[in-house]
């Protein structure tokens, strides 16, 4: 079967191979010893940063290879190069055997490859068509282009169950469709490798199942894929090789079924890390928070919580599961005294007010209440603002911290290296503005704030977003800590892995209703999908009300 | 009283309506370009309130090299020319510098305001105006075929020849731009390209195009139109230029682009709808409703205060381009 591309460039496309589908598979590639991407010596310094050094790899075509690593890694930089981003500073690109300069994104789609970002780069008030033929249009006029594009669209969603209706818009799309666009759009370039960067973080389980079924089928046809995610599970589940990045250095490349996540998770932060958060049975106190028919309507006039019941108990973790925008975050923003809602709030039996005077961040850390918001870099820090300052807010006005109208900043910076150092904080400094600490060490900072305040109930919100796997695991203690000390949290955390392994009971939150509650030790991750897809079944709710 | 009297009577009552109509359009012609102006820029996503500025600088320039030269051909050139450097002054500031878009405008209307007044009174000596343009330094009205002929056929016949006929060639050039603006930005790879800088230079970016030449040749696009709506106000409204000639229009054409929420056809109505209030001010100076006299100069200002009201009450949701303002800094 041949077709032309939109630039006009005769391609023949990989004969239905539907033999086994694993490496080697490239059917109609002919020679396989060669690779479909090779990098050789690749290095690439931002100022004094090395993101990328001496790295070289070959990937096979025809297979699935993953790379891993923390944030930092230098994972998204080698990619960026492969696209044309970046230009490297030493090192060359091999694709099929042949030596070829990426200066821009134009000569990686004419080498054959497509990128699907992590943030999608589609114009949402366009229809999918539109964005399909964005920059590959086959002449000035859009009548022609539109015609050829829809033919060609509904042939590649036959062949790799990427169904898209063309002419609804993006803005109307769910995440899961709009991905399926950037794929659409990497193959109607006739893209031959895809990379994919971090594909599964905006979706619910059952999407990021379908798109690996998706990927299986491109393999299938002989197409090469570099898959970039830091989940473990995803690299063991469908990748063929994987490579491990650390610092800016490709540690390790090995073939999957030779290693185990142990060993990769090793790789990754260069010492054994524990995956599983060790942790005794929760005993459960009395109720500390009580929650009857909480709504929330946001300034738009949308109802983003619709009547939430539910119960914490002291010495108990909450955790509460849902795709991103299901009303987790206003649910944490209400009951951390930022957003205003109706309802009925108890803490320790007292009432708390929803809104008007008492509704507000003081008067709920008054009440014991302590909040790590979700995001931090915007609610839980003043990135420009030094650590040490960041380490008092909301308790400056602690009389161990000044006089009410002075403060005594010495003893605010005492306190936070004291904090420094028992929450292990690099670089040891309070000095140093919060930007410049790594993901993990910020929200070390906040944790570290307010933790030590001893509050009853913490809120914690994406505990782990954009932290790598070394602090990952300390933060997972210090969370369990609090819990065995007899303190009621409510964990917030689109990571299911997260809310599985931490949680003592699960909620799961869908359209802003709490859709059943759960037992982490007898649920399951398929149960757990459907339920956030909003799939209600008639399973008892274990524990409900506690 | 028979048909004919009637259609008389009709005659008569329509004249002052034709009459206002037809100041209507010539009053339209500077908004509507003004905004397809603003249209194109916006669409691509550099927010422009210097059109104000341009199109007096437009004006000054068309005017004086219309009086030197005797040509008015030549001066629309050099309107346009004018135009189109404060434009690339404009992309400059906002596309290579990635600087502030609404600054980098505020300083262009008052670099505008300023030189025009200056350079004039260097070098014509009559107080910052240029002398007033003669026969061939002006856009002469234009007659429609069979004008006269038709003028006494009742109804249409005024229609004809007084409101759709004796316009000078850029209002007719105006009204044909907005068909053509709606073709070129939703039926062509160009305009599709340009939205789509607009909404997500990222998307245009990653397709392996480049996003600072579209956003230029945007906003080229918006100087030329520019050029051409400052030409028009000093050699074809008015014979020449005087301080301060565009009087807000550069903005109304943004209040306009607002009500069209960003749309070539809706611009149209739009405009015509601000010019039918400017054209009602200028005709009923002194109106003496029930007793009471309304001056002069509530009328001047009604214009302006309807595109408060408008604005604030009439638009709804509004949404401009989502990366308007924004200079597009490719992400790490």
């Amino acid at each position: 079967m041949t077709r032309n591309d939109p630039t006009g460039r005769p391609v023949t496309a990989a004969p239905d191979t539907s033999g086994p589908a694993h490496a080697g598979a490239g059917g109609g590639v002919g020679h396989d010893s060669v690779p479909a991407i090779e990098l050789r010596g690749i290095s690439k310094a931002f100022g004094p940063v090395q993101a990328n050094r001496d790295i070289s790899l070959k990937v096979m075509p025809g297979t699935i290879h993953g790379i891993i690593g923390e944030n930092g890694a230098g994972k998204s930089t080698l990619m960026s190069i492969l696209y044309g981003f970046y230009k490297a500073d030493a090192g060359e690109i091999l694709i099929r055997g042949k030596r070829v300069e990426i200066p821009d994104s134009q000569a990686a789609i004419a080498a054959g490859i497509g990128m699907v970002f992590q943030h999608f780069k589609l114009v949402q008030n366009f229809t999918v068509l539109e964005n399909v033929i964005l920059g590959v249009e086959s002449g000035r006029l859009l009548k022609p282009s539109k015609a050829k594009a829809r033919g060609l669209l509904k042939q590649l969603a036959e062949e790799y169950e990427l169904h898209v209706d063309p002419d609804t818009l993006i803005e109307e799309l769910n995440v899961g469709h709009q991905q399926r666009v950037e794929i659409l759009k990497a193959l109607y370039r006739e893209a031959d490798i895809l990379i994919l960067d971090e594909p599964t973080g905006v979706l619910t389980p059952p999407e990021a199942d379908h798109l690996f079924r998706i990927l299986e089928g491109l393999r299938r046809e002989g197409k090469t894929i570099i898959l970039i995610t830091h989940k473990l599970r995803e690299i063991m589940e469908i990748t063929d090789t994987v490579s491990v990045m650390r610092r800016g250095e490709m540690t390790a490349t090995l073939p999957t079924a030779d290693t185990s996540p142990e060993e990769l998770a090793e790789l990754m932060v260069g010492r054994k890390v524990l995956l599983r958060v060790d942790k005794h049975p929760a005993r459960p106190g009395p109720v500390v928070l009580s929650v009857e028919g909480l709504r929330v309507t946001d300034d738009k006039g949308v109802e983003r919580l619709r009547g939430i019941d539910l119960d914490i108990r002291a010495g108990e973790i909450l955790g509460i599961a849902g795709v991103a925008g299901n009303g987790q975050s206003e649910l944490l923003r209400v009951l951390g005294g930022i957003a205003k809602g109706r309802g009925r709030v108890t803490m320790n039996g007292t009432p708390l007010p929803l809104e008007g005077a008492g509704a507000d961040g003081r008067s709920r850390r008054a009440a014991g209440i302590a909040h790590v918001p979700e995001d931090r870099q915007h609610e839980g820090l003043i990135m420009d603002f030094s650590a040490w300052e960041n380490a008092a807010f909301g308790y400056h006005d602690d009389p161990r911290f000044g006089s009410g109208t002075l403060m005594d900043n010495r003893a605010i910076q005492d306190d936070t290296r004291a904090k420094i150092e028992r929450f292990d904080i690099r670089p040891a400094d309070p000095m140093l503005s919060a930007r410049n600490f790594s993901g993990g060490n910020q929200q070390k900072i906040v944790l570290a704030r307010e933790i030590e305040r001893n509050p009853d109930l913490l809120l914690i919100g994406q505990p782990t977003r954009g932290v790598d796997i070394g602090a990952i695991e300390f933060i997972h203690q210090q969370i369990v800590r609090l819990r065995d000390a007899g303190k009621a949290i409510l964990l917030v955390s689109v990571e299911l892995d997260e809310i599985m392994g931490l949680s003592d009971r699960i909620a799961v939150m869908f359209d802003g209703r709490i859709m059943g509650f759960r037992d982490p030790r007898i649920t399951d991750e398929k149960e757990l999908g459907l339920l956030m897809a909003g799939i209600a079944d008639p399973a008892p709710a274990t524990g409900g009300e506690g | 009283m028979g048909p004919a009297d009637i259609l008389t009577i009709l005659d008569n009552g329509i004249e002052p309506l034709v009459e206002l109509l037809a100041s209507t359009i010539r009053l339209a012609t500077p908004l509507l370009l003004a905004c397809l102006a603003g249209l194109f820029s916006e669409r691509a996503g550099i927010f422009d309130i210097g059109l104000e500025g341009k199109m007096l600088a437009a004006a000054f320039f068309s005017a004086a090299v219309a009086a030197m030269t005797g040509s008015v051909w030549l001066g629309l050139l050099a309107g346009i020319a004018a135009s189109l450097v404060l434009s690339g002054i404009h992309g400059l500031a906002s596309i290579t510098f990635r600087g502030n878009q609404l600054i980098s405008g505020v300083a262009i209307n008052f670099l505008a305001a300023g030189m025009t007044v200056l350079v004039a009174q260097d070098w014509f000596k009559q107080g910052g105006r240029t002398p007033s343009l003669i026969a061939g330094g002006r856009f002469e009205a234009i007659d429609l075929p069979f004008a006269t002929e038709l003028r006494d056929v009742p109804l249409l016949g005024p229609l004809y020849s007084e409101l759709l006929s004796g316009h000078t060639i850029l209002v007719y050039l105006a009204f044909l731009a907005v068909p053509l603006s709606w073709f070129v930005l939703f039926r062509t790879r160009f305009g599709l390209r340009l939205r789509a800088v607009g909404e997500n230079p990222a998307a245009v970016d990653t397709a392996g195009i480049s996003v600072v030449r579209l956003r230029y040749a945007a906003v080229a696009i918006c100087g030329v139109l520019c050029g051409i709506a400052g030409a028009y106000l000093a050699t074809a409204l008015q014979a020449g230029f005087v301080k301060d000639m565009t009087a807000g229009r550069g903005f109304i054409a943004l209040a306009a682009l607002i009500f069209a929420k960003w749309r070539p056809w809706h611009a149209l109505w739009a405009c015509l709808l601000f010019g039918l209030l400017q054209a009602a001010a200028l005709r009923y100076q002194n109106i003496d409703v029930v007793g009471i006299l309304i001056p002069v100069q509530l009328m001047d200002a009604l214009p302006y205060v309807l595109t408060v009201v408008i604005l604030a009450g009439f638009v709804g949701r509004a949404i401009p381009p989502r990366a308007g303002g924004e200079p597009y800094v490719k992400e790490r």
